[in-house]
C-alpha cells in the first residue's frame, strides 16, 4: 500500500518537474509548463477526447450486451445451464491478453473472416482504427461487466418480482420499475471496470489501429523522449478523470455491489 | 476480479519507478554536437576466460542461432567455441535500446548512429581496446573512427555493418514498381489506406530527405539538421501521408502481419523484413528509390559495468569474422564492415549489390544520427532538436 500510494505521489510531484531539452536531465524545479503544454496543444486535448469517449462507448456497449447474459444467467437459466454459462464467461480471461489482441488482428485483417463475412452483403471490415479499438475494447472487459451484474441481479430476491406480477405490473413494468433500479448499482459497479480498464490500456490501441491513447502518449514520453515529467503531468489526467467517475459511482451505490 | 487492474497499476508503478531511478544518470540525451563521455573511463586491457555467458541488446536478425530459419545461424558455433551462451533481447527502435541498456542487465548492444552518441554521453558504454580485437583490422577504413562510433580516436564499438531503409510494395496489389518515395507520400495515392511507415520520430527524417530531393527551394542538405521552416515541412508532409497511411509499425513482427494479410500493400521496410516475408511465399519486391534513403551504420557497444565483458569482447570479434559478418550481412540485407567477408557471402555479389566498397553510395545514404539544436553548419543553434522531433510525432500520429 505504501509502494502504491508513494509511487502515484511521486507521480504528482514529477508532473511539476521540467525536462531540460539540452541534456536530457530532469530539473527539479516546480512550474505548470507541462500542464500549459498539454492544454495549449490541440492533440493532446484529441487524445483525452478520444481515450474517454472510447472508454465511454465500451462501457456502454458492454452494459448493454452483459446485461441479457447476466439476467438469463441469474433469474432464468437452470443451475447447470447457469454453472456452464459461468465457464463460458470466465474461459477469455484463460487466455493471455495479447493473444486475443493479436486474434482480432487477424479477424480485422484485410483478409481476415470478418472481411470474408461481409463481403456478401458488400460492406467492408472496419480499418484499423477508432473502431477497431471499440470493437476489441468490448471484446476484453464484457466478462468484468457480465459479473457483476450477475451478482447484483441474484441478490434481487424473486419474491419482488413475484409481488410486482400480483399487483398488476406486466412483465416490462417489473423490469423497468423492479429489476432495473436495483440492478443499476451492479451495471455501475461493472462499468467501472470497463471504464478504467479502456481508460488505462495502450496496448491495443497500439496493435489494432494506429490512433493514440493517453497512455501511448505517456508510454512514447517514458520509453521514446525519456521526457517523464511530461508522462508524469499526462497521466494525471486519467488519474483525474477516473477519481470523478468513481465519485459519481459511489453516489450511485455502486460500491455496495462490489 | 481487480487483480489485473491491481497488477497493471503495481507494473506501471515499477516502470515508474525503475525509469525514474535511471534518469539520474542519463546524461545529455541530445548534446551529440560536442560529445563528452562523463569520466576517464579504461577500457579493457586484457582478455580473460568466458563468463559463460552474455546478454545483448539487438536489432531484430543481427543475432540468429537457427531457431528462425536452421540455415541461417552463427551463433552456435561461437557458443560452443568459446562456451559462451548468447541470450539476446531484440530491440524495435533506438529509443527502446537506448531505455534497455540503462537498465544495466545487458552486456552490449548493436546500436545504430541515433542511439551510440546518446549512451557515450551517458555514460552507458565503455570504450573499446580493439588490441583484443583481432578482427577489426579488417574493418573498412571508412567506418573506423567516425563521429558516431568513436570520441576524440577513442573507439566505443566495432562497426558491424551499415545499409538503407527501403521501399517494399506487394507485386501482386502495387501494379507499377515505384521508383520514388512518392508512392507513400502523394495525398492522392491510390494506394489510400494501405500505406505503412515507420512509428518513430526519426522518420521525420524520410520525409525531410523525400523533400531535399522534390522541393529544393527549401534548401534541406542533411535531414537531421532542420531549421524551423525545413521542420515545419517536413511535420506538415507527414500529417499529409497520415491520411493515406493504414498502419504505422514500430515492431517487425506488425509490418510482417500486415503485408501478409494485405492491410499494408508499400511502405519503408528493412531488408530482413522482406526476406522474412519472401520465406513465407508473400509477393513482395524492394527498391532503394531515386530520392536516396535513411540509413543506418551500426556498432557493437559493451555497456560500462558489464558483467560478461570477456564474452562480450569474444562476441565482438566473432560477429565481425568474415564467416559471421558475411552470414549476417546477407540475412539482414546491409553491407558488411569487414572487407573479408565479401569474399565469404553465399551470394558473390553480394558486395556489390549493397555497395560494401562503394563510399559515393554511402555518400547518399543519410544515416541516423540523434537530432541537436546545434545545425552543424553556419546556421547556428537553430535547429530542431530531438526532444521536439518526438512532441511532432505525437502531433503527427494525433
Amino acid at each position: 500500500m505504501v509502494a502504491y500510494l508513494g509511487s502515484l505521489a511521486v507521480l504528482f510531484v514529477a508532473a511539476f518537474w521540467q525536462l531540460d531539452t539540452f541534456t536530457g536531465q530532469i530539473v527539479h524545479e516546480y512550474s505548470f509548463s507541462n500542464f500549459q503544454t498539454l492544454w495549449e496543444n490541440d492533440v493532446y486535448r484529441q487524445i483525452v477526447l478520444r481515450t474517454v469517449g472510447i472508454a465511454a462507448a465500451v462501457t456502454v456497449t458492454d452494459a448493454i450486451i452483459a446485461f441479457p447474459i447476466a439476467f438469463y444467467m441469474a433469474k432464468v437459466a437452470s443451475p447447470r445451464a447457469r454453472a456452464a454459462l459461468a465457464v463460458a464467461v470466465l474461459m477469455p480471461l484463460w487466455a493471455s491478453y495479447l493473444v486475443k489482441v493479436y486474434a482480432w488482428r487477424t479477424i480485422l485483417a484485410e483478409d481476415g473472416i470478418l472481411n470474408w463475412l461481409l463481403d456478401p452483403f458488400g460492406i467492408s471490415r472496419p480499418g484499423k482504427g477508432v473502431i477497431a479499438t471499440w470493437l476489441v475494447f468490448s471484446y476484453l472487459w464484457l466478462p468484468y461487466m457480465i459479473l457483476p451484474i450477475y451478482a447484483g441481479l441474484e441478490r434481487i430476491p424473486n419474491s419482488l418480482v413475484d409481488a410486482s406480477g400480483d399487483l398488476g405490473g406486466r412483465p416490462g413494468m417489473t423490469f423497468r420499475r423492479v429489476i432495473l433500479p436495483l440492478a443499476f448499482p451492479a451495471v455501475v459497479a461493472g462499468s467501472i471496470f470497463t471504464f478504467s480498464l479502456t481508460l488505462g490500456d495502450y496496448i491495443t490501441p497500439q496493435l489494432v489501429s494506429s490512433k493514440q491513447f493517453i497512455g501511448n502518449v505517456v508510454y512514447a514520453n517514458v520509453g521514446v523522449a525519456n521526457n517523464l515529467p511530461l508522462a508524469a503531468a499526462f497521466a494525471t489526467v486519467p488519474v483525474v478523470v477516473m477519481v470523478l467517475y468513481l465519485l459519481v459511482a459511489r453516489r450511485l451505490g455502486a460500491f455496495e455491489q462490489l | 476480479m481487480n487483480i489485473r487492474a491491481l497488477a497493471a497499476a503495481l507494473a506501471a508503478a515499477a516502470l515508474f519507478a525503475a525509469a525514474g531511478c535511471g534518469d539520474d544518470d542519463s546524461g545529455g540525451s541530445s548534446s551529440s554536437g560536442g560529445v563528452k563521455p562523463p569520466e576517464k573511463q579504461q577500457a579493457m586491457q586484457q582478455l580473460g576466460k568466458g563468463e559463460g555467458q552474455v546478454n545483448l541488446i539487438a536489432w531484430a536478425g543481427y543475432v540468429e542461432d537457427g531457431s528462425t530459419d536452421p540455415k541461417v545461424d552463427w551463433v552456435t558455433d561461437f557458443e560452443k567455441e568459446t562456451g559462451c551462451q548468447v541470450n539476446v533481447k531484440v530491440g524495435n527502435t533506438s529509443d527502446e535500446m537506448v531505455t534497455l541498456m540503462r537498465t544495466g542487465r545487458y552486456d552490449g548492444v548493436s546500436a545504430s548512429g541515433d542511439a551510440t552518441l546518446r549512451l557515450i554521453a551517458g555514460g552507458d558504454v565503455a570504450p573499446v581496446n580493439t588490441d583484443l580485437i583481432p578482427n577489426y583490422a579488417d574493418v573498412f577504413e571508412g567506418l573506423k573512427d567516425k563521429p558516431w562510433n568513436s570520441v576524440d580516436g577513442v573507439p566505443y564499438g566495432v562497426p558491424h555493418g551499415r545499409g538503407a531503409n527501403l521501399l517494399m510494395w506487394r507485386t501482386d496489389k502495387v501494379k507499377e514498381a515505384p521508383d520514388s518515395w512518392g508512392v507513400v507520400f502523394d495525398p492522392n495515392s491510390q494506394y489510400k489506406g494501405k500505406v505503412t511507415a515507420y512509428d518513430n520520430p526519426i522518420y521525420i527524417a524520410d520525409a525531410a530527405l523525400y523533400l531535399k530531393a522534390t522541393k529544393p527551394d527549401l534548401g534541406i542538405e542533411n535531414p537531421y539538421e532542420l531549421d524551423d521552416k525545413q521542420f515545419q515541412a517536413a511535420v506538415d508532409l507527414l500529417k499529409q501521408q497520415r491520411q493515406i497511411v493504414g498502419e504505422y509499425w514500430s515492431d517487425y513482427t506488425k509490418e510482417q502481419q500486415a503485408f501478409t494479410q494485405g492491410d499494408s500493400v508499400v511502405g519503408t521496410t528493412w531488408q530482413v523484413i522482406a526476406n522474412l516475408l519472401e520465406a513465407d511465399k508473400v509477393p513482395i519486391k524492394t527498391t532503394l528509390p531515386k530520392e536516396g534513403a535513411t540509413g543506418w551504420s551500426d556498432t557493437w557497444m559493451i555497456a560500462k559495468g558489464a558483467k560478461h565483458p570477456n564474452c562480450m569482447y569474444m562476441w565482438m570479434n566473432h560477429i565481425i569474422s568474415p564467416k559471421a559478418n558475411a552470414a549476417v550481412a546477407e540475412w539482414f540485407g546491409e553491407a558488411p564492415s569487414n572487407q573479408k567477408a565479401c569474399a565469404e557471402t553465399a551470394a558473390k555479389d553480394h558486395c556489390d549489390v549493397f555497395h560494401a566498397e562503394d563510399e559515393a553510395y554511402f555518400d547518399k545514404v543519410a544515416y541516423w544520427t540523434t537530432p541537436t539544436k546545434d545545425c552543424g553548419d553556419d546556421r547556428g543553434a537553430v535547429c530542431k532538436d530531438y526532444s521536439e522531433w518526438v512532441q511532432a510525432w505525437t502531433e503527427i500520429k494525433g
